[in-house]
């Protein structure tokens, strides 16, 4: 599949990948320098291949409640939160951003590769009184972020960026939100298909550098925020990766509190944890065996070179009594092992 | 893309100068530019005896692990140090300061099967 930016990537010099079943750019100028840009000054990410899905009617809040495990009733319009839809077992099955557009109007941004799996789940277990649309092949979107977006939104929307993250602004045939995934200032623009070459054009003119999917991936794991199929999966719950805060306990159900709350009553049996190289550190890459006293314990799920420290950086699910910051733990790579530390959450911070 | 006129060249995009029986064994401008920012390099040690084809050295740029493959038969005689430090000598000097590691050549019969600049301009052309 490809977005409707796909011409305007070779043209940019985009070289493109498969993303579970997208071409996508991996990179454009380069990663370091890309992602340089993005922690400098501001890039563009083309995030087109992401699912949107609309949700209205008198009964959408009581629905999302009982769905997702952020408490969508205590979001205002004109907010989005981050939140999680889990299986029975209280499995992630995706992350997502709820917008919500009004009393009874969302909008969820879904990932890419769990469209059709989000979609069929919701379908399954619709509620009375609501109207579950799933217009992901409409909207295209780009991400603009890094400490210079503020100015671009100025220029594309002619009105300052708001400061606070998460809000949401209507603009004419689209949605602005100021999230990311990045850890920088910046904002997320979803607008219809048939815009995307002039959005693009625009971005790129207010002097934005095109970014790929490999600095979204550096960026996002020196952040530590996890990447769906890779650092979240049905096996692991939102305990165990770290994102109890997105998590309301205080709601009367939804699917998988069940075993939530049994799994906080036993204890958390691991935790997706923050893995930093020790001196001379290979780039890490998921799934290479991590080690604690010549013991097996576990694997990356997600791993790089972190451009900002200059060292490799991973994270995974350590068992809880390993997964304290200042942990020394053994990594495989190629057959040897390197070492690296536990350390605290996120691995990069900018300098205040 | 430069292809220096003084080298051979393997199909896996190593160069060899050959200087009496010693080679001197780095990657070629191509396989920099196709590899990206180089962040790590980790060059054969010393005295190791490789046959021609080997996996020589490692080096990985922010992308991708890439093995390095010995174009000939021989012993190890030198690893760049300055590579370990400053993977990005890779990129910025391919051909120079990023040299893998020089090797003694046990069957210089072996070059004859690597391309020749035309041969292998050729092939990165394709």
């Amino acid at each position: 599949m490809r977005t409707p930016l796909y011409e305007a990537h070779l043209a940019a010099g985009g070289r493109m990948v498969d993303f579970s079943g997208w071409e996508m750019p991996v990179q454009y100028s380069g990663i370091l320098d890309e992602h340089q840009s993005v922690r400098e000054s501001a890039g563009v990410f083309d995030v087109s291949h992401m699912g949107e899905f609309f949700v209205s009617g008198p009964g959408s809040v009581a629905w999302l409640d009982g769905l997702l495990t952020n408490k969508v009733a205590s979001l205002k319009p004109g907010n989005a939160h981050y939140s999680l839809l889990l299986n029975e077992r209280g499995g992630v099955i995706d992350d997502l951003l709820v917008y919500r557009l009004g009393a009874e109007e969302f909008l969820l941004v879904v990932n890419a590769s769990m469209i059709e799996e989000d979609a069929g789940w919701m379908k399954g277990r619709l509620g009375e009184g609501v109207v579950f649309e799933n217009r992901s092949a409409e909207f295209a979107a780009l991400a603009v972020q890094g400490p210079a977006s503020g100015k671009v939104f100025e220029k594309l929307f002619g009105c300052p960026m708001p400061e606070d993250r998460n809000r949401v602004l209507e603009i004419e045939e689209g949605f602005v939100v100021t999230t990311g995934y990045t850890g920088e200032k910046g904002f997320e623009w979803v607008f219809p298909s048939a815009e995307a070459p002039c959005a693009w054009r625009q971005v790129l003119e207010s002097g934005v550098k095109p970014c790929g999917l490999g600095a979204r991936d550096t960026l996002r794991l020196e952040k530590c925020y996890p990447l769906n199929g890779s650092d979240l999966s049905p096996d692991h719950t939102p305990l165990e990766a770290g994102l109890g805060f997105f998590v309301d306990f205080t709601k009367p159900d939804f699917v998988g509190k069940e075993a939530l709350v049994a799994q906080k009553a036993a204890g958390v049996p691991r935790r997706l944890s923050a893995l930093e190289g020790i001196g001379k550190s290979p780039p890490l890459r998921p799934h290479y065996p991590v080690f604690v006293h010549g013991v097996r314990v576990a694997e990356t799920t997600s791993g790089a070179h972190s451009p900002s420290l200059g060292r490799g950086i991973a994270m995974a699910y350590l068992p809880v009594e390993f997964s304290q910051p200042g942990q020394e733990v053994e990594i495989e790579v190629r057959g040897k092992k390197f070492r690296a530390c536990v350390r605290k959450k996120p691995l990069y911070q900018k300098a205040p | 893309m430069n292809v220096p006129a003084n080298l051979r060249y393997a199909e896996s995009h190593e160069w060899i100068l050959v200087e009496g029986d010693t080679g001197t064994v780095g990657i070629t401008d191509h396989a920099q530019a196709e590899l990206t920012d180089i962040v790590f390099a980790e060059p054969p040690v010393l005295g190791k005896s490789l046959r021609a084809g080997d996996v020589a050295a490692v080096i990985e740029s922010v992308k991708v692990a890439s093995d390095i493959y010995s174009p000939v038969t021989g012993e190890v005689l030198a690893r760049n140090e300055a590579i370990e430090h400053s993977p990005a000598l890779l990129n910025t000097d391919p051909f120079g300061a990023g040299w893998i590691f020089k090797i003694r050549l046990t069957n210089p019969a072996e070059l004859d099967a690597l391309k020749d600049p035309a041969a292998y301009r050729a092939q990165i052309e394709e």
